[in-house]
């Protein structure tokens, strides 16, 4: 049986198990890519490097899913909540505080850690579709939260609140634009390199451990609990960071742009990428930021059916999302190296 | 004293919906083990069918009954055409797809009958029920209907072969089909029942609520947390679970200052999660065992 049809046969399991080698691209192909991401912004509109900011952003964000689910097999469709408190973090201490905003990132991702481990304790109890629940109650809360009378002093209530763009530094000639964009891509690829490492680290293999059997987990002396919660906290904190980036980019946090869609198209970002597959976390994106438009472009009325029918044919063809096509590439190149 | 008889009577009646909403839920749990995201726009759907029968003039019940067939016809060909080459896809692929019926029912629905709020007729008037203030007769209905609808159910699980063969295809797949039950097409019945159950729900409350394309996205939250404060293993449970999610909303609304209609689903929603870190299984759901 070949690697894909070993992949399609094994889909009763609740998270399918990735190997940990099959987590990520080869260094060759990640240096390509990594190349194209660097010289693309030089040839394009500013508006153009605007929306390569937005998908590197929620790039993050559902890397950051993936390592809680395709890395722990936990479930969540809270994300929106976390990507909320790591933007308000942000835009908070800039305006409020006049903090530099590279400075607020490890902030927001400390405060989200703090913030996914919390809730990650009640969690630990819940699973599958109960933990879905647990986490939608929270997506579904934030924005309301948000806009309660006491914080509003803080948070602009229903207003929200604006973010100044920073310029670029030591008078590099470079649009505010382009600047963000390296800024982000920078952040990216260090939380990039982060998420590897950690999932190919001891840790890591504790949250495989416990995504494919939680049982035979524990007994092997897996501390069940505490990954669980530390998974639910590191993905927080990606996702923290990534609506800081958010939020600088978009120039502008309010209550109801951090609602349940937020969280649902993350996690079809992961589905369409992949679930379990590091770099799939990218075409997921891609995925969510570029098919509505285009699904716009074809009908204006219909778009959300026309986005609906895209999505179903995406997982009729590729029920693994990008990560069965990268393995029928690999496939296919290993064929031809053959003959 | 007579506030909060009259919060927990119209908690009552809107958790006669709630507990409609979860008996659909739980209707296609059983059967594929996967929580339907787009159940509410199905119900959505199947209700302005119905309306559009009524504006052709056709009368309450024979629209009533056409909807239930039509929406009992269209879960069966949903399940065949778009969830059955699924099957065999990874859990979260399938969650995919729900989302994707999601966007394509609201937006067809948004382009046929547009966004435009419509008024539609119940069945039972909006009188005083028997000459109480408390509670209006189409309360009363709906409460009526769903105690049926529960009763109808019971019996046809309990005492008719085809339920007895969808609870063996739902329970133990392999043995069922050891026995010779096509559990395929105990999956599609399933469906079925579910959509025709949910076009009930939808039918109910759009007296209520108004009928427009977004009319079921907050009940659809109540019966999830409905079906799953009750257990997601249990029928009875769920319904149990509605009634319980529509008295405490109301309640939490009137009584915790601060609440008001803001902040009642995160209410609702943090309370069943405290049942549920407590009683992981639901309050009626079926503890299951897992094997090592």
């Amino acid at each position: 049986m070949s690697a894909a049809e070993e992949v399609v046969a094994e889909g009763h399991q609740a998270v399918e198990a990735v190997p940990k080698r099959a987590m990520t691209l080869g260094t060759g192909t990640s240096l390509v890519v990594l190349a194209a991401l660097i010289i693309a912004p030089v040839f394009v509109k500013n508006f153009i490097i605007f929306q390569m900011t937005m998908l590197l952003i929620y790039g993050l964000a559902v890397l950051a899913l993936n390592i809680l689910t395709g890395g722990s097999g936990q479930f969540s469709l809270g994300q929106s909540a976390f990507y909320a408190v790591g933007a308000y973090t942000t835009a908070v201490l800039m305006e409020h505080f006049n903090v530099n905003y590279a400075l607020t990132l490890p902030v927001a991702g400390v405060v989200c850690f703090g913030f996914g481990f919390l809730f990650g304790q009640p969690a630990l109890r819940l699973s599958g579709v109960y933990l879905a629940l647990a986490t939608f109650a929270l997506a579904t809360a934030m924005p309301q939260l948000l806009k309660l009378n006491f914080l509003e002093h803080w948070t602009g209530g229903v207003q929200g609140l604006v973010v100044t763009k920073p310029d670029a530094p030591f008078g590099l000639p470079m649009s505010q634009d382009m600047w963000l964009y390296y800024f982000t891509l920078v952040v990216t690829i260090a939380i990039y390199i982060f998420a590897v490492n950690l999932l190919r680290s001891r840790s890591g293999r504790a949250f495989m451990a416990i995504r494919d059997n939680e049982i035979a987990a524990s007994a092997m002396g897996v501390d069940v609990a505490l990954y669980k919660t530390l998974a639910f906290g590191v993905s927080a904190a990606i996702t923290g960071i990534a609506g800081s980036l958010g939020a600088i980019a978009v120039q502008f946090v309010a209550p109801d742009s951090y609602t349940i869609t937020l969280a649902i198209s993350l996690f079809l970002g992961m589905v369409v990428g992949g679930v379990g597959w590091l770099p799939g976390s990218i075409v997921g994106a891609a995925f969510i930021i570029f098919v509505p438009n285009i699904a716009e472009g074809i009908s204006k009325g219909l778009s959300g059916a026309v986005f609906g029918v895209l999505l179903f044919l995406v997982i009729y063809l590729v029920p693994h999302g990008a990560r069965q096509v990268a393995i029928l590439g690999q496939q296919l190149a290993g064929k031809l190296r053959k003959t | 004293m007579e506030l909060f008889t009259n919060q927990v009577l119209a908690g009552i009646a809107t958790g006669a919906i709630y507990a409609c909403m979860a008996l659909a839920v739980v209707m296609i749990y059983q059967a594929i083990d996967h929580l339907n995201f787009a159940q509410g726009e199905m119900a959505m759907f199947s209700t302005f069918i119905s309306w559009q029968l009524m504006q052709w003039g056709v009368s309450y019940w024979a629209a009533f009954l056409i909807t239930l067939a039509f929406s009992f016809v269209a879960g069966i060909a949903i399940e065949r055409i778009l969830f059955k080459p699924l099957a065999k896809a990874p859990v979260l692929t399938n969650v995919a797809g729900f989302i994707a019926l999601y966007a394509i029912i609201n937006s067809s629905a948004g382009l046929l009958w547009d966004f435009t709020i419509k008024q539609y007729p119940t069945p039972f008037g909006s009188a005083p029920f028997l000459g109480s203030q408390l509670i209006s007769t189409h309360q009363a209905g709906m409460i009526g209907v769903t105690v049926l609808l529960l009763l109808g159910l019971y019996f046809f699980f309990q005492y008719t072969r085809i339920g007895l063969a969808m609870r063996a295809a739902a329970s133990v797949p392999e043995s069922a089909r050891l026995v010779g039950i096509n559990t395929s097409w105990m999956i599609a019945l399933g469906w079925g029942m579910a959509t025709a159950i949910g076009s009930i729900a939808g039918m109910l409350i759009a007296p209520v609520v108004f009928l427009e394309p977004n009319m079921m996205g907050g009940v659809l939250i109540y019966g999830f947390a409905a079906a799953v404060l009750g257990g997601l293993t249990s029928p009875f449970g769920a319904v149990v679970g509605g009634f319980l999610v529509g008295i405490f909303e109301n309640l939490a609304g009137t009584y915790i200052p601060g609440v008001g209609n803001e902040l009642k689903l995160p209410i609702a929603l943090a309370l069943i999660i405290s049942v549920l870190v407590v009683k992981p299984a639901g309050l009626f759901g079926r503890h299951i065992v897992k094997r090592v």
